[in-house]
């Protein structure tokens, strides 16, 4: 038999090989007290490996706000867990495919989506929703970074089409996969940075629900508990996935790593989604974990260590796609659509019944043992023979150095000149438009089912958070109407934000999906993470990471919204260059009754336009040094400089809790909130949503033109109110402490004007604004198919 | 009376049609399981979207070899009302109980958005409750919808009226600009010379509510209910 211990004699060059450093192996040693064997090392490559174990995050996370009265559970487990009400809990987690999505896009996008489809339903949890959170390089020539600036280069026609290429596959996969599967993907956002040419960013975000019993963890309980391996055969695809591809950073060989990439099959997930749920309510099954990122070995061990029991599997029982398989390989593949479940002794029969029904694979492999010790047999043969809860939870820690970046020379040069008396406002708007951060996603959007499950209430763009109401929250309200909740959930970042100052930018990260889920008429209550980072071992990325974690963290416990799960993306660099520091935040709200959801369309002309404020009117901005950082100077002047805005989080506070008692009173028509791009943006794309009405404003503040157009000041909202509505909504805004401005009306011609201290700044018909804006995407990417 | 809606492997639309029977109409309905020839009873079937056996081959082309399909053969044969929605529809067209096969989309994308078909004929169990030449918005979630067959095949189904829904415009107009997926003259749903099968490519089953941005789905399933009212009746 070809599994004998020592196929292979490991060294220390072969643990360096597998990225197991020489301290990393010392530690080995000491837990095995002997050499592993190459299985075992393979075993402990992955589970160290920056992806499975966070060694460099570890001590920063720890930081965050985790706890909440709403959380039922917090990061640790497959996804975060919150309680929504009539029994009914929440799931709900994002994660990130970076790496894979860049060497093969559309089969690294479609496996994050399984991936994280799989974390939601091994809680126990239907899932209903997805958002993607979506990054790439310049896909046109418009809208360079100047050179003078760090990130600013000129970015080659060879360059423009790989990215395109990486953005049509990636979002083919992620259609591919949701439309398959069944869920409807709702919303999320796309933005382009030259930075992420050569790593664009692919974060999922995936929401389920449970009845507030039925949720399951990943704890191996019961000695002699069989435990079924479900699911997809295994096969070598996927080895290393985790160590090689995720855990480190890009060469110019990387894309000889495609076999690396796991190959997606949403059909079989479909399955599996179906056969492991009805599995669960068979009450049959004990513990239940997905084989993601390290497969077989991940599943086995934590199972195991969280429940602090031993594990004994056989490989040869194993359903394998291929033969010849060695033990070393069969625990690191990491194919898709499988699961490990423990299930109670004596009720095997019941819970590999429903597998078969489904026509899946589901074999018993092993079984729960005493003592923590996993042991892994090949054909009765000792494969590797590891301590499970040193392995899982007694890996390396480590506190890097960190270092502030030498801090940047700017000048006033540098920063966004106001020369609007000079400057054709209306032709640097449409520019804003059509650059691809600002402009209509509907090419993209129309690729994904957003339909499907019959819950969408807001799909992509309708409103400032994706909103899907719950049909197993269905009451009879107190007018013996029937009522749904809704869940609300918007994804934000900011990358360029966070490169010019990591804690602000994270900050506004918060505050804006913050602020989005308010805008659709909810409450936010929790929060998920998907922190995009370059390598941990550099230290100004190090510090880049701990003011994100400050900044997410301080926002998170001051806008009421604990950090529920997440993940951690390090080693996002090509060639020795890193991304923008990104960290994504995915903020989820509920609303108790869901036809009061909020959409941004203007309703009806006549009614009046309200700028509702959540900051002190008494503070000042630094106008210029402040427009530097916006879409606007990155579009019309190739200015990427100066600081984001101030943030105040109380007054984001503030206006989140105006937003939701204003949807819940029923008192505003329409709601978005300012952010990119500015008030104007904001105006028009409330025109846009709407058919055939218009808006006239008229706008006095003391501050330069394009900054009061253009500026991305925080702790904005603008609602349309109908005149019988006007003088409660400005009540309530009072009652909050929160500035409302009556700007000017929605009107039924198709046009929008702006008025700035009694000049029309911006005078323009729709359709020429909304040309630009609806097609741009689809022109740049015309021919790709 | 009593809806039937199948499940296949791969079916992702069973549970909306389900609940849009069952939670809107306030009918009776029940699953049916694929590998089932029993079908326990029901008075209409409903072979709802998806991808069953994921579309591997083609739309549809495994899921006619399921044992349900030999009974629903039997059961359209005999006069019962099938309606194929979406995969459903192609799997009609793959069991030839219904004419036309269906192709890529002309873009060769998957498209999701609300489009507008017109409805035809309402001499039907599925259009009755509708106004001939009522416009629908109603959402079209598809890939392969591309509906193609022979000059024999299109001129057939003309002649029989059993085109029973064309793309159109939101005003109502022919040119190809309401066609969202290159189908042959705009056809977007059919039935067979007997009337008693009928397949569409938009989901009727999503837009049965206001508050999901159109009701004009329902129209369809209130035609089924009262085709089997009068059917309930003619037996009495």
């Amino acid at each position: 038999m070809a599994t004998a211990l020592t196929e292979i004699k490991v060294t220390p060059e072969i643990a360096a090989e597998h990225g197991v450093t020489a301290e990393e192996y010392a530690r080995i040693q000491k837990i095995l007290g002997r050499d592993p064997n190459i299985t075992e090392l393979g075993i402990f490559s992955v589970m160290w490996s920056e992806h499975c174990s966070y060694k460099s995050s570890k001590v920063h996370l720890k930081r965050l706000p985790t706890r909440g009265k709403l959380v039922v559970q917090g990061p640790g487990e497959n996804a975060g867990v919150v309680d929504i009400g009539d029994g009914l809990v929440a799931a709900f987690k994002i994660e990130s495919h970076n790496h894979p999505s860049y060497v093969e896009p559309f089969q690294g996008a479609t496996t994050g989506v399984g991936g994280i489809l799989r974390d939601i339903f091994t809680m126990g949890a239907r899932p209903i929703a997805v958002l993607d959170s979506l990054r790439f390089g310049s896909i046109t020539s418009d809208g360079d970074v100047d050179a003078r600036f760090a990130c600013g280069a000129k970015t080659d026609p060879a360059t423009i089409a790989t990215n395109r290429r990486i953005l049509d596959g990636v979002i083919r996969g992620v259609g591919h996969y949701g439309n398959c599967f069944g869920v409807p993907t709702v919303g999320g956002e796309v933005g382009f940075e030259p930075c992420y040419s050569q790593n664009p960013l692919v974060n999922a975000l995936a929401l389920g629900i449970a009845r507030k019993e039925e949720i399951f963890l990943a704890k191996a309980k019961g000695i002699g508990n069989p435990v079924i391996y479900v699911g997809a055969k295994t096969g070598r695809d996927g080895i290393h996935g985790a160590s090689l591809l995720a855990s480190a950073e890009f060469t110019e060989e990387s894309q000889q790593k495609r076999p690396n990439v796991q190959v997606g099959d949403p059909f079989v997930e479909k399955l599996l989604l179906e056969a492991c749920l009805e599995a669960m309510r068979t009450g049959a099954v004990v513990a239940i974990q997905d084989m993601g990122a390290a497969g077989l070995t991940c599943s086995t061990m934590e199972m195991a260590s969280r429940g602090g029991t031993g594990i004994e599997i056989d490989l040869a029982k194993v359903p394998q796609r291929e033969t010849g398989m060695t033990p070393y390989e069969i625990m690191l593949s990491e194919s898709q659509e499988r699961m490990l479940l423990v299930a109670e002794k004596g009720r095997e029969r019941e819970v590999l019944d429903v597998f078969k029904k489904w026509g899946l694979d589901a074999v018993v492999v092993g079984t729960v043992t005493e003592g923590g010790l996993a042991v892994i047999r090949n054909h009765g043969a000792i494969a590797a023979q590891i301590p499970a809860h040193p392995l899982a939870e007694e890996g390396p820690v480590y506190n890097r150095p960190l270092a502030a970046p030498a801090p940047r020379v700017e000048s006033e040069k540098d920063w966004f000149a106001f020369t609007a008396e000079k400057t054709n406002l209306t032709e640097n708007f449409k520019k804003l438009l059509a650059s691809p951060a600002i402009a209509s996603k509907r090419w993209i959007t129309e690729q994904y089912d957003t339909s499907v499950r019959t819950n969408t209430l807001a799909g992509p763009g309708a409103s400032d958070a994706a909103i899907v109401r719950i049909k197993e929250s269905e009451k009879n309200g107190p007018d013996g109407k029937k009522t749904m909740r809704g869940l609300a959930l918007a994804t934000d970042g900011n990358g360029r934000w966070c490169q010019l100052n990591p804690r602000v930018g994270a900050m506004h990260a918060v505050a804006e999906a913050a602020r989005n889920v308010a805008a659709s008429g909810a409450r936010p209550i929790a929060a998920t993470n998907c922190l995009n980072f370059g390598s941990p071992e550099k230290p100004e990325v190090m510090w880049q990471f701990s003011q994100a974690i400050d900044g997410i963290g301080e926002a998170c416990t001051a806008l009421g919204t604990p950090i529920t799960g997440g993940n951690v993306s390090f080693y996002n660099e090509t060639l020795g260059k890193s991304i923008y520091p990104t960290p994504i935040i995915g903020i989820l709200g509920i609303l108790d009754d869901a036809s009061k959801a909020l959409k941004i369309a203007f309703r009806n002309a006549g009614d009046t336009i309200v700028l509702l404020d959540g900051a002190d009117s008494s503070s000042s901005p630094d106008t210029r040094r402040e427009l530097s950082s916006s879409e606007y100077a990155k579009t019309v002047s190739g200015i990427v400089a100066g600081e984001p805005p101030a943030i105040d989080l109380f007054a984001e506070k503030r206006l989140i809790d105006c937003l939701a008692a204003l949807a819940t009173e029923g008192a505003v028509q329409s709601a978005h909130d300012v952010s990119d791009g500015g008030l104007a943006v904001t105006l028009a794309e409330s025109c846009f949503a709407a058919n055939g009405l218009g808006a006239s404003i008229s706008f006095n503040e003391n501050v330069p033109a394009e900054y009061a157009l253009f500026g991305e000041r925080g702790a904005r909202a603008i609602v349309s109110v109908s005149p019988t509505n006007l003088a409660a909504v400005l009540a309530t805004a009072r009652q909050y402490n929160v500035g409302a401005q009556e700007l000017g009306n929605v009107t039924g011609q198709s046009s929008l004007r702006i008025e700035l201290k009694g000049h029309a700044a911006i005078d323009s018909p729709l359709d020429a604004l909304r040309d630009v804006w609806a097609d741009s995407l689809e022109h740049a990417l015309k021919g790709i198919s | 009376m009593k809806f039937g809606v199948v499940v296949f492997p791969g079916s992702n639309c069973d549970h909306d049609a389900f609940y849009a029977i069952g939670n809107i109409l306030h009918k009776p309905v029940e699953f049916i399981w694929h590998q089932s020839q029993d079908l326990a009873n029901c008075d209409a079937v409903v072979l709802p979207g998806g991808f069953s056996y994921g579309d591997y081959l083609r739309t549809g082309a495994i899921a006619r070899f399921s044992p349900v399909m030999k009974s629903i053969e039997k059961f359209a044969n005999s006069g019962g009302m099938v309606l194929g929605i979406c995969n459903g529809f192609q799997t009609l067209c793959e069991a030839g109980l219904l004419p036309g096969a269906m192709m890529r989309n002309s873009g060769l994308r998957f498209i999701c958005r609300h489009v507008h078909i017109r409805v035809e004929q309402t001499d039907t169990p599925f259009t009755s409750a509708a106004r001939k030449g009522q416009i629908l918005k109603i959402p079209i979630a598809h890939s392969d919808g591309c509906y193609t067959a022979d000059e024999a095949d299109i001129a057939e189904l003309e002649k029989n009226r059993q085109i029973l829904f064309h793309y159109t415009t939101p005003d109502g107009s022919d040119d190809a600009a309401g066609n969202p997926n290159g189908s042959m003259h705009n056809i977007a749903g059919i039935c067979n010379r007997e009337r008693n099968v009928a397949g569409l490519m938009p989901h009727p089953e999503r837009v049965v509510e206001s508050a999901l941005g159109s009701a004009d789905g329902l129209v369809i399933f209130k035609s089924m209910v009262e085709a089997l009212v009068g059917a309930a009746k003619a037996t009495a």
